[in-house]
């Protein structure tokens, strides 16, 4: 089926060096944005592009794609980088230009190239509609699901309400924000529930939840669409490669725990579970496959017989597998908070691979927190209560290492023995109280291995007053674990 | 060199009279395939139809659809090839039996092609008729396993010590299926086009259960899809996939329901999760007309 949006109608470019010229800064930056494209893949991709009409848009980004991008987790980024890169550009998007609705129109006019071109006409001709008739249109165009009045809502709300101004250098979140607190999709959606309440009479909580989905998935469409036409603007306002940069993300796994947005820690949630399965599954083969035993003499005696009498097949016994005991002992404060959840999430979905896994959560004081994840299915939920329930104030709710750890000393020290590991995570921001740094020093004599976990950059460490290097210099480890990939690198060293 | 299709369009019309609803991405990367002669790598969570893709091609190609299932501990001699020992030993008996034989002429003899086990790689590749190559679940097999997939994936040729090496005589379409357990290494996902296969969207999934539950009413079928898609947004540990889907509007259709009310979903909602933990948070969601996910 051929694409049957506006966007297909572009005319084609001439194939040969221009073409290979944007592909090559295309997967210039696909690298950049840290996709591991390869030159096969990249001669995959030139090849792939000359059996596909570049006319026919999805199809063409789905070639691309498949011969790029191998891990579903990338797509997203793909996808930014493809919009940049494959985006309309023409004179209908530059900044400033006024169109009405709700069709594209081709007012004339030639135009060369198109970056760089739009001049100020303060709103042009999208004045011509007032903001009440625009919610009114907004509105309707939900309320049916009508994808090109949709598209026409989002054009003209750009251009009313982002305020674009050409050559700013910024990434477009700004003019999104702007144009949505104009917009009020979460008034308007209420508005539609409303009135579709009123037209069906009572309707169940159960319908209502379903409406609400449907006119959800409208509004985060409309939203994507308004996305859609700010990149599309800024970028034939500063070319693509500025724009390419500025919107440059981090891969899921590289998100840093410490400072992710609402939008990275979803995403961060959802990239944890297979994370886990597969960590899962490569410890369980590790294991098995593992080295072997020591040398079993009885049946390599019993063995040589066969081979009258020479040793020639040692047998081994079976390895005994070793599991360690964890003990995970987190700092819960706002700060962290973040990391000391991927991370209970992370060793409670192993572990099976541990013998036994005890938790700890602190703020000034400390709570064990091992009952929580005691025959629970859903980690997340036990993540939840950890964060909600367990009793981890003493004082003011600041943190202090040296109190937590010397509750943690006094009340479970005796149940720490020679197969125990045990992890502690936080900044060690201490707030200025005393670190009580022996109590380290003493765990460690007692436990197989203490390592501290830091969600800070390393260049943070030991700064202000963060007293990691003090707690450090008894533990058998300290290490920077800012994201997933590093998280889950040191779990399975761990394991 | 012919090729299969004549189009990216043709492949989904194609595809769609199997009864498989592609979209834009698969009938685009099968048809790639087919144009670049490279095997396919289709990941995707369970239950989306990956497999599904691979017999349907295969439908439509006319072809024979050769299936390796992979496992853990899967070696050479299940996928790709075997000696028939047995049947080698009896020759040799036979052969001294009849008195004086030359050696070289008996090994000659003995490791030619009437001894040859042929697996489904090397059958796929031997193939006179056209072949759709399935390579099922490769990702549990063991890393080192993997190794052996590569000739063939990129020469389409196996090498068998004894005789040489073997080249397709036509290269065959092939699909490689993952749910993702763990990392497929480099050099596998680079001989590959890379397809995910994600669960389809509201729109794609109704026409799916139209076409695959033949007495189901259109409403119904838009009631189910809207209901499916509401559940997969609460955070689950395993959603509903697109056979549970039709599993379930199968269920409806039996139920006689016209219309799915909260009392007809939570009620078998089982059908759609498999966790009982999940259940009762679905049932527990829907319930709320807000709609707000923890």
């Amino acid at each position: 089926m051929t694409v049957t949006d506006a966007e297909s109608d572009a005319p084609p470019p001439e194939l040969g060096a221009p073409i290979l010229d944007l592909l090559s800064g295309f997967i210039v930056e696909l690298r950049n944005a840290g996709l591991p494209v390869s030159l096969t893949e990249n001669l995959d991709a030139m090849e792939a592009v000359r059996h596909i009409s570049i006319g026919e848009r999805q199809t063409f980004k789905y070639a691309l794609a498949a011969t790029l991008v191998k891990h579903a987790n990338h797509w997203k980024a793909f996808e930014t980088v493809f919009e940049v890169y494959f985006s309309l550009r023409g004179q209908e998007y530059a900044i400033g230009d006024g169109s009405d609705l709700p069709e594209v129109d081709d007012d004339g006019e030639e135009q060369d190239g198109a970056e760089g071109s739009g001049d100020q006409q303060g709103g042009g001709g999208g004045e011509s509609l007032t903001p009440e008739e625009l919610a009114e249109m907004l509105f309707q165009a939900l309320m049916r699901g009508d994808q090109q009045m949709m598209r026409g809502v989002a054009r003209q709300a750009v251009k009313r309400y982002a305020g674009m101004e050409p050559g700013r250098p910024v990434g477009g979140t700004y003019y999104l924000y702007r144009t949505l607190r104009n917009l009020d999709l979460d008034g308007v959606l209420e508005r539609l529930l409303e009135q579709e309440q009123n037209e069906e009479g009572e309707t169940s909580e159960f319908d209502q939840r379903l409406q609400r989905d449907e006119y959800q998935s409208r509004v985060d469409q409309l939203q994507k669409e308004i996305e859609a036409e700010i990149r599309r603007r800024l970028v034939a306002d500063r070319g693509v490669e500025a724009m390419a940069k500025t919107l440059r993300k981090p891969l899921p796994e590289d998100v840093d725990f410490m400072h992710a947005s609402r939008e990275e820690m979803a995403s961060l949630r959802k990239a944890i579970y297979p994370l886990t399965r597969k960590l899962a599954s490569r410890l369980q083969r590790k294991r098995r496959h593992g080295r072997k035993g020591p040398l079993d003499f009885r049946r390599t005696v019993r063995a040589s017989l066969s081979y009258g009498g020479v040793p020639a097949e040692p047998k081994f016994r079976n390895p005994k597998p070793h599991k360690p005991e964890i003990f995970v002992i987190a700092d819960i404060s706002g700060s962290v908070a973040a990391f000391a959840r991927f991370t209970l999430h992370l060793v409670y979905a192993i572990s099976g691979q541990f013998s036994k896994v005890r938790s700890f959560v602190f703020i000034d004081g400390l709570d064990e927190v091992t009952t929580y994840f005691e025959g629970v299915e859903d980690i997340n939920e036990a993540v939840h209560r950890v964060n909600t329930e367990a009793d981890v104030v003493w004082v003011d709710g600041h943190s202090d290492y040296g109190h937590a750890l010397g509750v943690f000393w006094q009340k479970y020290g005796q149940d720490i023995g020679p197969r125990t590991s045990i992890m502690i995570l936080g900044d060690a921001r201490n707030n200025y109280h005393a670190s009580e740094s022996w109590i380290i020093k003493e765990m460690k004599e007692k436990a197989r291995q203490v390592h501290w976990l830091n969600p800070e950059p390393h260049s943070y460490w030991d700064t202000g007053d963060s007293i990691v290097g003090e707690y450090a210099q008894y533990a058998d480890g300290c290490h920077e674990v800012r994201n997933l990939r590093q998280l889950e690198a040191f779990v399975e060293h761990l394991a | 060199m012919s090729y299969r299709f004549e189009d990216v369009a043709s492949v989904k019309a194609d595809l769609e009279k199997v009864d498989y609803l592609s979209d834009d991405g698969i009938a685009g990367v099968v048809y790639l395939a087919d144009r670049l002669q490279k095997p396919i790598l289709v990941e995707g969570p369970a239950g989306t139809g990956k497999t599904e893709l691979a017999k349907s091609v295969a439908k439509i190609c006319n072809a024979r659809l050769i299936r390796l299932q992979c496992y853990e501990g899967l070696d050479e001699a299940k996928a790709l090839y075997e000696w028939n020992y047995k049947k080698q030993l009896l020759r040799i008996q036979t052969e001294r039996n009849e008195g004086d034989a030359d050696w070289t002429e008996m090994s000659d003899d003995i490791f030619s092609d009437e001894f040859l086990l042929t697996r489904p790689l090397l059958e796929a590749i031997r193939a006179d008729d056209p072949v759709v190559l399935l390579i099922d679940e490769v990702d549990r097999v063991e890393v080192e396993t993997e190794a052996l997939l590569l000739e063939i994936l990129s020469d389409y040729q196996v090498s068998i010590p004894e005789l040489g090496t073997i080249e397709a005589k036509q290269i065959p379409l092939v699909f490689l299926t993952s749910n993702n357990t763990r990392e497929l290494s480099e050099a596998l996902k680079r001989r590959c086009l890379y397809l995910h296969i994600d669960y389809p969207d509201m729109e794609r999934e109704k026409e799916i259960v139209l076409t695959k539950v033949p007495d189901i009413t259109e409403n119904l079928a838009d009631q189910v899809a809207r209901v499916v898609r509401s559940i997969r947004q609460i955070e689950l540990k395993k959603h509903p996939s697109v056979s549970e889907t039709i599993d379930w509007a199968r269920t409806l259709v039996l139920l006689g329901v016209e219309k799915i009310d909260e009392e007809t979903a939570t009620s078998t909602i089982n059908v759609l999760l498999k966790y009982q933990s999940d259940i009762k948070k679905a049932v527990k969601e829907l319930g709320t007309a807000d709609g707000v996910t923890v």
